[in-house]
């Protein structure tokens, strides 16, 4: 079977489309590249839809924890302490069992045990919390003087918000937020690791390489294959997210403007 | 455990759950606490160990031993850790196999490959087939630990390599004025300071620990993940005494309950940690210490 025929049949089984059977014996190296990179599917669209989700939500949660009403703070403190404080692992495990419990109360919520649904709103609230702190800690250094200036020029409230702080906010959080964008990606590998049962077979990348580990008992060839997925993955992020923070820095001189850093300290 | 625990299904609600919560195997829950923390304990000083060994190998002159050192700084960037989890567990597992084949039994012709197979002769098997339940726990507890300890030697190398780069180059050349060898200056000067520097990235990276340690339930180890999955499923009459329905949920916001408050706890001392280090130190914290007592 050429490696052609492999990717056809393959290509898109994390979705499941194509070969419904997973293949049992003779893999070959296409069978891997094919399928792990089939699972991609899963951590890109994952990765993708929290991130996005998550940022409206960060936003909303830096201005509550910066508030100076309790109303808002509080609430805030604590939604950032609780998913900042547990591990995603068993958050994952209270999500699926919470919604398996709701379930059997409500049948309405019988998509959210699925992984697509279930997985993705507790990766939502995850990146929320985490991009909530760097938003925050970004919010309490803008300059004063932008502030002050917004002040001087009459704006309030919402355009002193719009054109002001947010960009602001933004561009002094970009660097450490693509940071936090590349671990949510790295996180979400371990969705299939953590209750969320993978419905005939389909999988992410790491659900994949492991059911190769374990049906051929040799590491070496199905994680460094993932790894290469990933890191590539990764440099997509960096790109993408420079882009941005060129955007957003394109009034400032050159020499003035903050470096993308990659810092690989986060695990949640 | 109890005295009145003999009859659990004619007590009250209240009583009820003091039996049910200190039967055996919830005896076996809270003794995975402490393999958790053991495991913190442990892994914690044999991590900075390899961070420090990866950090010092990447700021070699000698180039193979500093691409070591960075290339083992740079794994951790661009993969999921978690993917070094079960890589690492399964790799070392059959390297030490390996190694106690071409020791043991140098006389074995056949693959050690074989298809789908990895075949060593029968004393190399690690542990013996015929070893104890508990050498078997042991051993598997001990590759936990060093695959976390190679995880997390990578961030701390990473940690500790930005360290050693912020001490104040005017030092290190101070150091060299004064004659000092590359080995003096390494361990006289340039040791001794970076710890403050190193300090912040080191706490996020305890925290970080503590918060990857439900991982050692995809390792094979019986930990708390495990016990809760185990005690929390629907258990019927036949089987137990403690008949209940699907409290799963429930265990695993009792653990995450617990993590909160070992976030929280840890927060708090390393806080007071940093405020005891930073005293009289020339940095913008020391400062303002100086500031608010005065």
């Amino acid at each position: 079977m050429s490696c052609w025929q492999t990717i056809q049949d393959y290509g898109l089984r994390s979705v499941g489309i194509g070969e419904r059977l997973l293949p049992r014996e003779d893999f070959t190296l296409c069978h891997q590249f094919t399928l792990i990179g089939s699972g991609m599917i899963w951590n890109i669209y994952f990765g993708v839809l929290a991130l996005c989700l998550g940022f409206f939500l960060a936003t909303a949660l830096a201005m509550g924890k910066a508030s100076s009403r309790a109303v808002f703070r509080k609430p805030a403190q604590w939604f950032i302490f609780i998913f900042r404080g547990s591990p995603l692992f068993i958050q994952f495990f209270f999500g699926y069992f919470l919604f398996l419990n709701l379930k059997s109360v409500y049948p309405i919520f019988d998509p959210f045990t699925a992984a697509w649904l279930g997985a993705l709103i507790v990766l939502f609230l995850n990146t929320a919390a985490y991009s909530a702190e760097i938003f925050y800690g970004a919010l309490l250094s803008i300059p004063k003087g932008d502030t002050e200036a917004a002040d001087a020029y009459g704006m309030s409230g919402w355009s002193r918000f719009k054109r002001v702080i947010w960009p602001t906010m933004l561009r002094l959080a970009w660097p450490a937020y693509t940071n936090e964008a590349i671990f949510l990606f790295h996180a979400t590998a371990l969705v299939f690791f953590s209750g969320f049962p993978a419905w005939q077979q389909r999988g992410d990348a790491l659900y994949y390489a492991n059911y190769f580990a374990d049906k051929t008992f040799n590491p070496f060839v199905p994680y460094p294959i993932l790894a290469g997925y990933f890191i590539l993955l990764t440099l997509v992020i960096v790109g993408v997210f420079g882009l941005v923070n060129a955007r957003l820095n394109r009034h400032l001189p050159q020499n003035m403007r903050r470096k993308m850093r990659l810092r690989p300290n986060l695990i949640r | 455990m109890f005295s009145y625990c003999t009859e659990p299904d004619t007590l009250a609600s209240l009583a009820w759950l003091t039996c049910y919560l200190t039967t055996g195997a919830h005896m076996s829950l809270y003794m995975s606490v402490f393999v958790v923390l053991l495991l913190i304990a442990i892994t914690a000083p044999v991590a900075l160990l390899f961070g420090f060994g990866g950090a010092s190998a990447a700021r070699s002159a000698f180039p193979p031993l500093s691409w070591l050192g960075k290339g083992y700084i740079a794994i951790v960037r661009g993969v999921p850790d978690i993917a070094f989890f079960l890589f690492f567990v399964i790799a070392l597992d059959q390297a030490i196999e390996w190694l106690r084949h071409q020791a043991l039994c140098p006389d074995w012709s056949e693959p050690i490959r074989q298809g789908n197979d990895f075949v060593v002769c029968q004393a190399a098997k690690m542990p013996l087939g015929n070893a104890p339940q508990w050498v078997h726990e042991t051993y598997g507890f001990s590759l936990a630990v060093l695959t976390f300890a190679i995880v997390f030697g990578a961030f701390a190398a990473n940690v500790l390599f930005g360290a050693m780069r912020a001490v104040p180059r005017a030092q290190l050349e101070t150091a060299e004025a004064y004659g000092m060898t590359e080995r003096q200056t390494f361990w006289r000067v340039l040791v001794p300071q970076m710890w403050v520097y190193a300090l912040p990235g080191l706490s996020n990276l305890w925290m970080v620990l503590i918060k990857a340690t439900p991982l050692l339930f995809l390792l094979g180890v019986e930990d708390i993940v495990y016990w809760a999955r185990e005690l929390g499923g629907t258990k019927t009459p036949r089987f137990t005494d403690y008949p209940h329905g699907d409290w799963r949920m429930w265990y695993f916001l009792a653990l995450l309950v617990f993590y909160l408050i070992f976030t929280r706890i840890s927060e708090v001392a390393l806080d007071k940690l940093m405020a005891r280090l930073t005293r009289g130190q020339a940095t913008a914290a020391g400062e303002a210490q100086r500031k608010a007592v005065a």
